[in-house]
């Protein structure tokens, strides 16, 4: 049973097996027939708790933050609320010197991310996948950043970076005074410096998945392509590449999201001061600063808010309709 | 089923030592070390001394090598009360999240109730969502929640429970899809059998559905206690009380407080990391097959 996970693909295991796709809708209807009214009863609370509590603390909040968006509120007595229409939305878009370069900078992690350890972390997974001595731990050394908070490699990282006491800075004599590199200070440099820290953490996460996807291939097409002559980077290209497209999915939507997200290590490197601001950093200091502009925060979590569900609402489309087909 | 005995097949007859193979190794060594390195970097920061490296500057032959800058850390920064906030903490999260979302997935998956599809699809949404677009009512309403007696600030703000509830909240979007999926590819012979014979619904959830569902809670419980261990982002915002903080977003404050050099600072940021790896390394497979199960999942 365990071993079975492991193998299944996120695919494999939203498709159930072929075959037994009418019979068990069938079976349910019958199923709900025998109900007794306790039952209905203990099955309302068995939904009904667990949805309530997901509700109100996730979406409920989400659409209080979309209807505050259009007010100012400055957070104390709910009479203080005022209706602003766009005016919070106006003033982020052309009076916030750090909307936009949040904004691009969100893009730029999500660009660097799918460019450069996606790709990476496939490389390694086809490496890896080739039933080598030590495969477990080269695969640990690699995965080990992904299980360890992005707090705590925010700390690991600073190690790397610091000017005068950093592991660079001294391999290459920058940390004498005067001719400091400064990796977190300087904005040409830190989002940069940040998003090596993030890569390397992306790499195994992406690794993990793509060896997931590739242990999903159908052996015997391997085989069909090295009788056919083909070589390995052909073999690739052509016959496995193409079956990984669940997993590609997956990678796309998660790296993305992961782009949204990105919060921790900034916040633990510079606060997202300048040169590594992002949108999830200008929301959060409108309720840890001082200010507490409730109405200001929330549009700029509405506009992270309409980026995410332009990629969730795709996703979740495309996957619940084969699940409603099955 | 072919594919896992034709593996061991080929393991066992070793394949003769080919040059490319050999190549393979010493890159994927290489790059597995130059991978540890920021890691390794600072196991052997942590494990200097503050005045020799600063005579001596960070890269250069430790003449002393001991683990004080680990007990330091340790007892400086009363770590302890911080494991034990993190505990009170993920230890509820994680069986509630696992007790809830079970029952929303067999409600969906057993059932064919005809919103059970957009239900799992709120669960799901909801969990992709990125956390800072609900932290604002969310601080707010933390703030407004009296819970005089039931907490110690007298409110959700500022409280173990409040974290609880989030991450419970949260989080059970992500199990209830994975849960729905399995639970969905368990034979349906089985309970329709119970069912038949009188058995209750709620006898069909614990003592049929859930035991068979035990390699999909297992590792989902252990993905959920290395993320919720994890998390910096809720507490930093919905915790205000430094003693009340867990470890993870605790030693964030620590670093400035207490902590003066950064060998220090390391062998902090190392001991936090220890239960999330010490988790890893005895679950391994149960964390990957976890993170392969819900790859729809950051």
């Amino acid at each position: 049973m365990t071993t079975d996970t492991t193998t299944k693909s996120p695919e494999a295991a939203s498709v159930p097996p072929p075959g037994a796709a009418s019979a068990p809708k069938r079976a349910a209807r019958g199923r709900r027939r025998l109900l007794t009214r306790r039952d209905r009863f203990t099955l309302a609370l068995m939904a009904g708790v667990p949805t309530v509590l997901h509700v109100a603390l996730v979406w409920v909040t989400a659409l209080a933050s979309i209807a505050l968006a259009f007010t100012t509120w400055d957070g104390i007595g709910f009479d203080s609320i005022r209706w602003v229409g766009l005016q919070n939305f106006e003033q982020l878009f052309n009076d916030n010197p750090q909307f936009w370069p949040a904004v691009q900078h969100n893009i730029i992690w999500f660009v660097v991310l799918i460019l450069i350890p996606t790709p990476l972390g496939l490389f390694l997974a086809v490496q890896l996948d080739k039933r080598i001595r030590f495969s477990r731990v080269y695969q640990t050394a690699f995965f080990l950043p992904v299980v360890i908070s992005m707090a705590c490699i925010g700390f690991v990282w600073q190690l790397v970076y610091n000017p005068d006491t950093g592991l660079i800075n001294s391999l290459i004599g920058a940390n004498t005074p005067g001719h400091y590199i400064d990796w977190i200070g300087d904005p040409d440099l830190n989002l940069w410096a940040v998003l090596v820290a993030a890569s390397w953490r992306h790499t195994g996460y992406m690794m993990i998945l793509y060896l997931a996807g590739l242990k999903g291939v159908d052996p015997s097409l391997r085989e069909a392509s090295a009788l056919d002559g083909a070589n390995e980077w052909q073999t690739f290209k052509n016959v496995i590449f193409p079956t990984l497209r669940p997993t590609n999915t997956v990678v796309l939507v998660v790296t993305i999201i992961e782009a949204l997200r990105a919060f921790d290590l900034v916040f633990v490197f510079n606060k997202g001061a300048q040169g590594t601001e992002l949108l999830s950093i200008l929301v959060t200091n409108n309720i840890i600063g001082e200010s507490s502009r409730i109405g200001y925060g929330s549009a700029i979590a509405v506009v992270l808010l309409v980026i995410s569900l332009v990629v969730i609402v795709p996703y979740l489309v495309a996957t619940f309709r084969k699940e409603r087909r099955s | 089923m072919s594919a896992p005995t034709l593996a061991a097949g080929a393991r066992k007859r070793r394949a003769p030592v080919r040059p490319a193979r050999v190549l393979l190794h010493v890159f994927l060594a290489g790059t597995a070390l130059a991978w540890l390195a920021p890691l390794l970097w600072a196991v052997f920061s942590a494990l200097r001394p503050y005045g020799e490296t600063s005579d001596k500057g960070y890269v250069s032959w430790p003449d002393t090598l001991n683990l004080d800058n680990f007990t330091n850390a340790f007892e400086q920064s009363d770590m302890t009360h911080y494991f034990v906030n993190t505990l009170l903490i993920a230890v509820p999260a994680v069986l509630l999240t696992l007790f809830l979302s079970s029952m929303v997935a067999f409600y969906v998956s057993r059932f064919d109730f005809r919103l059970n599809l957009a239900l799992l699809l709120v669960f799901t949404a909801g969990n992709l969502l990125p956390q800072q677009v609900i932290i604002t009512p969310l601080y707010r309403l933390y703030l407004l929640t009296d819970l005089p007696g039931i907490t110690e600030s007298g409110k959700l703000y500022d409280s173990a429970l409040g974290l609880v509830l989030i991450h419970v909240a949260f989080q059970s979007g992500f199990c209830a899809f994975v849960l729905s999926n399995y639970m969905r590819s368990l034979p349906d012979e089985l309970t329709e059998a119970a069912l038949v014979d009188g058995a209750s619904v709620w006898r069909l959830y614990w003592q049929i559905t859930l035991p068979l569902c035990k390699p999909a809670m297992a590792a989902l419980a252990t993905l959920l206690s290395i993320w919720i261990y994890n998390d910096f982002f809720w507490a930093l915002v919905l915790i205000s009380t430094g003693e009340n903080m867990p470890i993870t977003s605790a030693l964030n404050n620590l670093s400035g407080q207490y902590f003066t050099d950064p060998n220090l600072v390391a062998a902090g940021a190392l001991l936090t990391a220890i239960p999330t790896l010490v988790v890893y390394f005895a679950l391994q497979r149960q964390f990957v097959s976890g993170l392969t199960l819900g790859a729809n999942k950051s």
